[in-house]
């Protein structure tokens, strides 16, 4: 009869979910009827080519780098991403705006807090994760969103400008905290979220 | 085991007259008046008893689900899409990777296209097991009444549609061939017309279409091509037997083959080999030769070359539109109330899909005839090939996307990309430009 969504995902993994990411019950059911349908070879994971399959995320720039946010561990071919770790990574997109009906004081720092949010973009940057962006990562990155369409000495003294305002101890990378630091007046809330319907 | 025989005896006298009766009754309901083009109605009644029947069991769901305090599956609806954040950028700045990152993330959680290649998700329940999200055990009485539906369409609707098939096809094959066998002429092409439209119309009862067809007076002419919006293998069906059409296509093997070879006897088809569908100025010099004679029927091309469910209107290939004549435009839309028609090749095969088909409800459609479009002065093929498939999204309420139906199967060209990052760099360099100036 094929795979039904509310089906072939118990509740106790639904309630789980809830409580690491914050997706209420029914986004939860949505969202992973989505998965499935992403998941052609139907094994319960998702590899990176279930995601280039999707036409808007391959001729975004900067797809692969999204695609590789889902797959923490390394950067190897056979990766897969299960349901679980797929909501994990999608949970930093949540408004933060929904957090203040679960407010739980114990609780660790939910996965969509301005500091996750700002961790996951500079990932997205941080290609060797060595948890800091050097020139170079920096000039890899611009050469994926601009094509050929900028010559490298433009995009050379971009990436020099760029380092030069942000670097603070003079190690000519960008550290984490510097990148907080250069992003702490955008609205990253805002930008870093996306509306859900119910 | 002399009680035996009388009563086994009894039994096949039973059957025989059932039989019989069946028979009859089929052949007075649904093959005479298929053959004459006339309708008593009954499609529609049954329509109108199985619409109030499905309201009231998704009204049953809907409560059960408020008591459980369960929250229903609904389809998806999309959140507000993203803003034009980068419009107000001017210099690169390292907040520039969220448009991307956003933009990347909500085509990940719902985008246009992949949604376009399987069924549609449904509001209500049409009692049938295989398009319900939310089926739990509610209720007895449901639970009664779909277990009931279920023995109507597989005891009762399917058999008598098998058999509705059978004959129909049969009697294209043994009608065309023999009719083949006459001079060509006005007889051949009357004649040929007549047991085309019958045979279909047979089809068309075999699956329980109940087809509204609007704006007749728009219907294609000969020397005219007609497109439409595809969806599954019924469309044909749908349309032809309401009128005659040429049609296109790839010589296939078996039982197909067989049905093709027949047909063009009785009247000119346009079948191709499978080596010959590469050459594309074969298939446009033969489309063109056909289109010129007068006397050929319309062709009846489905350009954008893959089914869709029926949601979205997909790109439209332009080698039909290159060639020249008046186009007829044609909208199909299905009521997915009754029964999903679209056909996923990669889910189902040909022969599932169709038995699939004939247990369902009903085929529920309508058909639009739009007015015939030509090509303008200054208007390229792919600009008539847009025009031409904005009219049919319009008509049949279907979304219209620029997307390329071969996305189902292959992916998106490297060009796509190029341009997302041509608009970016403008946006940099530009200032970049400006400030050189200043």
């Amino acid at each position: 009869m094929g795979s039904r969504a509310s089906t072939l995902l118990r509740e106790e993994e639904i309630e789980e979910i809830k409580k690491e990411t914050g997706f209420s019950h029914s986004q939860i059911t949505r969202l992973y009827s989505r998965f499935t349908s992403l998941d052609k070879g139907e094994n319960g994971t998702l590899s990176r080519e279930d995601f280039q399959r999707i036409p808007e995320l391959a001729i975004n720039p900067l797809g692969d780098r999204i695609i590789n946010a889902f797959f923490p561990e390394g950067l190897d071919r056979e990766d897969q991403v299960n349901f679980r770790g797929f909501m994990r990574t999608l949970a930093h997109f949540r408004p933060i705006e929904d957090n203040e009906k679960n407010k739980d004081p114990t609780a660790s720092e939910p996965l969509n807090s301005r500091t996750n949010k700002l961790l996951f973009a500079f990932r997205l940057y941080d290609l060797d994760r060595d948890d800091k962006i050097s020139r170079d990562e920096l000039l890899q990155v611009l050469r994926m969103m601009v094509g050929v369409n900028i010559s490298d000495e433009q995009l050379g003294s971009i990436a020099d400008r760029t380092i030069q305002e942000a670097d603070q101890n003079g190690d000519n990378s960008i550290s984490f905290n510097e990148f907080i630091k250069v992003l702490e007046k955008v609205d990253v809330e805002q930008k870093m979220s996306i509306r859900f319907l119910h | 085991f002399q009680d035996f025989n009388p009563f086994d005896n009894l039994l096949c006298i039973l059957l025989g007259i059932s039989f019989t009766v069946w028979f009859t009754l089929l052949l007075v309901f649904i093959i005479v008046p298929a053959i004459f083009g006339v309708s008593f109605g009954i499609r529609q009644l049954y329509m109108k008893t199985l619409l109030k029947i499905f309201e009231w069991a998704t009204r049953r769901i809907e409560r059960g689900a408020k008591d459980k305090n369960h929250p229903l599956h609904k389809p998806y609806s999309n959140g507000d899409g993203s803003n034009r954040d980068l419009d107000s950028a001017s210099e690169f700045e390292m907040s520039d990777i969220f448009y991307f990152c956003r933009r990347g993330v909500e085509s990940i959680m719902d985008d246009e296209v992949t949604k376009r290649f399987s069924a549609e998700e449904l509001e209500s329940w049409n009692l049938l097991t295989r398009s319900n999200y939310n089926f739990q055990h509610i209720s007895l009485r449901l639970t009664v009444l779909w277990g009931l539906g279920v023995v109507i369409r597989y005891g009762f609707l399917l058999p008598l549609r098998v058999t509705l098939a059978f004959t129909g096809v049969g009697l294209l094959v043994v009608l065309t061939s023999i009719i083949g066998f006459l001079p060509n002429g006005r007889t051949k092409n009357f004649l040929s017309e007549k047991v085309h439209l019958m045979c279909y119309r047979i089809c068309v009862r075999a699956l329980t279409a109940i087809i509204t067809y609007h704006d007749s007076e728009n219907k294609p002419k000969n020397g005219g091509i007609c497109v439409a919006n595809h969806t599954s293998p019924i469309d044909v069906i749908i349309l032809a037997s309401d009128g005659c059409y040429a049609m296109v296509g790839q010589i296939h093997g078996g039982l197909m083959g067989v049905i093709q070879k027949s047909m063009v006897k009785a009247c000119p088809h346009i079948w191709f080999e499978r080596s010959e569908v590469k050459d594309r100025h074969l298939v446009a010099k033969r489309l063109s030769d056909h289109v010129e004679d007068k006397t050929k029927l319309p062709i009846l091309i489905f350009p954008e070359g893959t089914c869709i469910n029926n949601t979205s209107v997909m790109m439209f290939k332009k080698g039909s539109f290159e060639i020249g004549s008046t186009v007829y435009p044609v909208a199909i839309k299905y009521d997915p109330r009754f029964g999903d028609a679209f056909w996923n090749s990669s889910q189902f095969g040909m022969v599932s899909y169709l038995l699939r088909m004939m247990s369902s409800w009903a085929i529920v459609c309508s058909v639009w005839y739009l007015p015939p479009m030509s090509r303008e002065e200054g208007e390229d093929a792919v600009q008539f090939a847009n025009r031409v498939k904005a009219a049919i999204a319009r008509q049949g309420g279907l979304v219209d996307l620029l997307w390329d139906g071969g996305l189902k199967r292959g992916k998106v060209k490297d060009t796509f990309k190029e341009e997302q990052q041509k608009l970016y760099s403008k946006m940099l360099v530009g200032t970049q430009e400006d400030r050189s100036r200043s």
